[in-house]
């Protein structure tokens, strides 16, 4: 499983960043091979339109089977994820990456679809 | 000939100005009111005439043939404006964040991204005795002005001639939409207050105005609150100052109850008179 | 930290001498951050000091090399936006009505276009009177993208009321519906709504709260000169219950507000009666409700 964060940082214990379309970084965890790594996704602070589609897209290209993150993709990046085979955790906006991922295996996370 | 009313800052007043200039004007001349503030259009509020048309306003936005594409790519590395892009095998549009440069649609080398037709917004004209009226309104969550701007404007040049005086009710600021609503006009009209705010955005207005090489002229608005800046100011750029309306509260009541005022206040009426002089005095000049 | 952003649809309803008065009572509290790029004006009551200030480049505009064109013409036949026209037999680029598509560049043949980043306005972080930070802009005339300077503004605030551990961020918003009133609310927890109780005040409110709704975002109003017109302040209050909008104050019609921006005060410091109360109470209930949410 391949499995998706917006964050704050690029470490385990970063903070999430609740915001799906401007999130700071995209961390991926792959637990097959027990690696972190991550895309930086701070130009898009400079786009004033189009942010979500653009981190969606971003996003895509990892291939992840799941997407951890707070507030929930807004209408746009919705669509473009609706694309993606792609299982959706919000609520996590307050944890640490190493939390978000702890609760999402406890099933403590709320699937938005 | 065109005569835009506009203004750096909002609520000084175009839309008073605009609709009791152009109701006192249609009683001796062929006049046609345009209400250009398509994100918020107020005019109609006060002209409540009889709708003679409406049209639906479009703009272009391009749609995804599956069939045709072969996936090369090209649509989404041209499109400035992140409004194409392509997901693995899919490619999706939002229209909202599209300019209808066309170029994705043109530069695709199968034809699958046609431009169709998506609504953007509403015209309509109205008639109210002598004075005709167009506004068009925005839809909610469109983002872009300019566009039904620049295609009302188009409307009014082909259905009303050289005889009419055209007078535009602009959008507030200084940014693309005022520049749209502006640009053809004749003669601006800035409204301004008193006030440290107004003179502010004044200059700002101002400015535009002298970027856009445009004859202009000020009216200030609730003459008498505030202080005597944007008077100085005037005086010391050599603005011509057409006119001082009264600060009175009787003309707020009035607005806040989509009254015209000129026909309830004469001193009022007379302003707008000498208003009125100085447009038909322009046009008899010819500027331009 | 939660963002309250304050709009109002119609201008000249009072808008930023309530803002700047919220960011006087906030005090060291909060970040100010005036997103009216278009016609920023709340500088006029906070006193900033302009402590830093930075060019603003958005988009990109067509520039034609004269030396490389060979008058094909193709550049202006694909240009949707007439900004190519042909003055002293040259194509050459009208600045103001390019739209910054790159379309002209794509079909040059001869390689003679390039694709600028122009420089927009400016933006500035200031210390203010009120003993906070803010963060403002200018936007230069005519520009494009007004959207993007706004949402550089807003992000701008919230990176240094992260940074310093604020509890709001108080936004003043662009008026309209188009899109830097969408970059103002992207984002915000609270919205407060000024208007006034006049036929186009309540028909703007109408339109803009449409958007606000489109965001989800909870939201308040404050009717300033309520006392003008009874009958549609009665008309705005019902909407405020269709709609469940929170209904903050009213503030009567009273120059005071005039008088104290002549000075460059804010209303809270120049009146010391009514309308200082009313104001203070507004910021008070506009803070609680944040907080709930």
């Amino acid at each position: 499983m391949k499995i998706a964060f917006t964050t704050k940082g690029i470490e385990w214990n970063s903070m999430m960043d609740p915001r799906f379309g401007r999130t700071e970084f995209i961390a991926l965890y792959d637990e097959e091979k027990d690696e972190l790594t991550n895309v930086d996704n701070r130009s898009i602070e400079s786009v004033a339109h189009g942010a979500g589609p653009q981190t969606a897209q971003k996003l895509f290209d990892l291939k992840p089977d799941v997407l951890i993150t707070g507030n929930g993709p807004g209408g746009n990046a919705g669509r473009v994820l609706a694309q993606a085979n792609l299982k959706i955790f919000i609520g996590a906006g307050n944890m640490t990456v190493k939390e978000a991922y702890d609760a999402y295996k406890k099933g403590e996370l709320k699937n938005s679809k | 000939m065109k005569i835009a009313i506009a203004s750096g800052k909002g609520g000084t007043g175009k839309t008073t100005l605009s609709v009791n200039l152009a109701s006192f004007l249609a009683e001796s001349r062929k006049v046609v009111l345009c209400d250009l503030d398509v994100e918020e259009p107020n005019s109609g509020l006060f002209i409540k005439g009889k709708l003679i048309h409406r049209e639906d306003k479009f703009k272009m936005i391009p749609e995804w043939e599956k069939d045709r594409c072969t996936l090369c790519g090209h649509c989404h590395k041209v499109c400035n404006f992140h409004a194409v892009i392509q997901l693995g095998d899919q490619i999706m549009v939002f229209p909202e964040l599209c300019h209808s440069c066309y170029a994705c649609s043109e530069l695709c080398p199968v034809d699958a991204l046609p431009m169709i037709p998506q609504k953007m917004g509403e015209l309509k004209q109205f008639k109210k005795e002598e004075l005709s009226f167009v506004e068009s309104r925005l839809d909610i969550g469109q983002e872009q002005a300019v566009p039904l701007i620049a295609q009302t404007l188009e409307y009014l040049d082909k259905n009303f001639d050289d005889d009419f005086i055209k007078l535009y009710d602009a959008p507030p600021g200084t940014s693309c939409p005022v520049i749209e609503a502006t640009k053809d006009a004749d003669f601006v009209i800035l409204i301004t207050e008193p006030t440290p705010f107004g003179l502010h955005d004044l200059k700002l207005a101002v400015d535009t105005m002298r970027e856009l090489k445009k004859d202009f002229g000020i009216i200030v608005n609730r003459h008498g609150i505030g202080n005597n800046d944007v008077l100085t100011y005037c005086q010391k750029e050599n603005i011509p100052v057409l006119s001082k309306l009264l600060n009175d509260r009787r003309v707020a009541e009035l607005y806040s109850r989509g009254n015209l005022i000129y026909q309830k206040i004469p001193e009022f009426k007379k302003q707008i008179e000498n208003i009125a002089d100085y447009i038909l005095k322009l046009q008899k000049e010819g500027i331009r | 930290m939660k963002e309250i952003v304050i709009i109002s649809g119609k201008g000249g309803t009072g808008k930023t001498s309530i803002t700047a008065s919220f960011a006087m009572l906030g005090g060291k509290d909060i970040v100010v951050a005036d997103c009216d790029v278009d016609a920023a004006d709340m500088h006029l009551l906070m006193q900033p000091d302009w402590e830093r200030s930075e060019d603003f480049y958005s988009g990109v505009i067509a520039e034609i090399d004269q030396e490389k064109c060979i008058k094909c013409g193709k550049c202006a036949d694909v240009c949707r936006f007439n900004a190519i026209p042909i003055i002293d037999e040259k194509y050459v680029v009208n600045t103001l009505n390019c739209e910054g598509c790159s379309y002209c560049f794509h079909v040059c043949p001869a390689d003679a276009i390039s694709m600028n980043e122009q420089n927009v306005g400016e933006w500035y972080i200031s210390n203010t009177k009120a003993d906070n930070v803010m963060v403002h802009a200018r936007l230069g005339i005519g520009a494009e993208n007004s959207g993007k300077l706004v949402a550089k503004v807003k992000n701008e605030a919230k990176r240094i009321a992260d940074e310093t551990d604020k509890q709001f961020i108080v936004v003043d918003g662009s008026p309209g519906i188009g899109c830097p009133v969408v970059s103002s609310l992207s984002g915000a927890d609270f919205v407060v709504l000024v208007t006034e109780p006049t036929v186009s005040g309540l028909h703007d409110l109408k339109r803009v709260y449409e958007l606000v709704k489109k965001f989800n975002i909870p939201a308040g109003c404050i009717i300033n000169k309520a006392d003008l017109n009874t009958k549609v302040a009665q008309q705005v209050e019902k909407f405020l219950k269709k709609e469940k909008i929170t209904y903050i104050a009213d503030l009567p019609y009273d120059e005071t507000f005039t008088k104290a921006m002549t000075k460059g005060q804010t209303i809270v410091e120049y009146d010391d009666t009514n309308l200082k109360n009313i104001v203070v109470n507004s910021w008070e209930k506009i803070k609680e409700h944040t907080n709930k949410i």
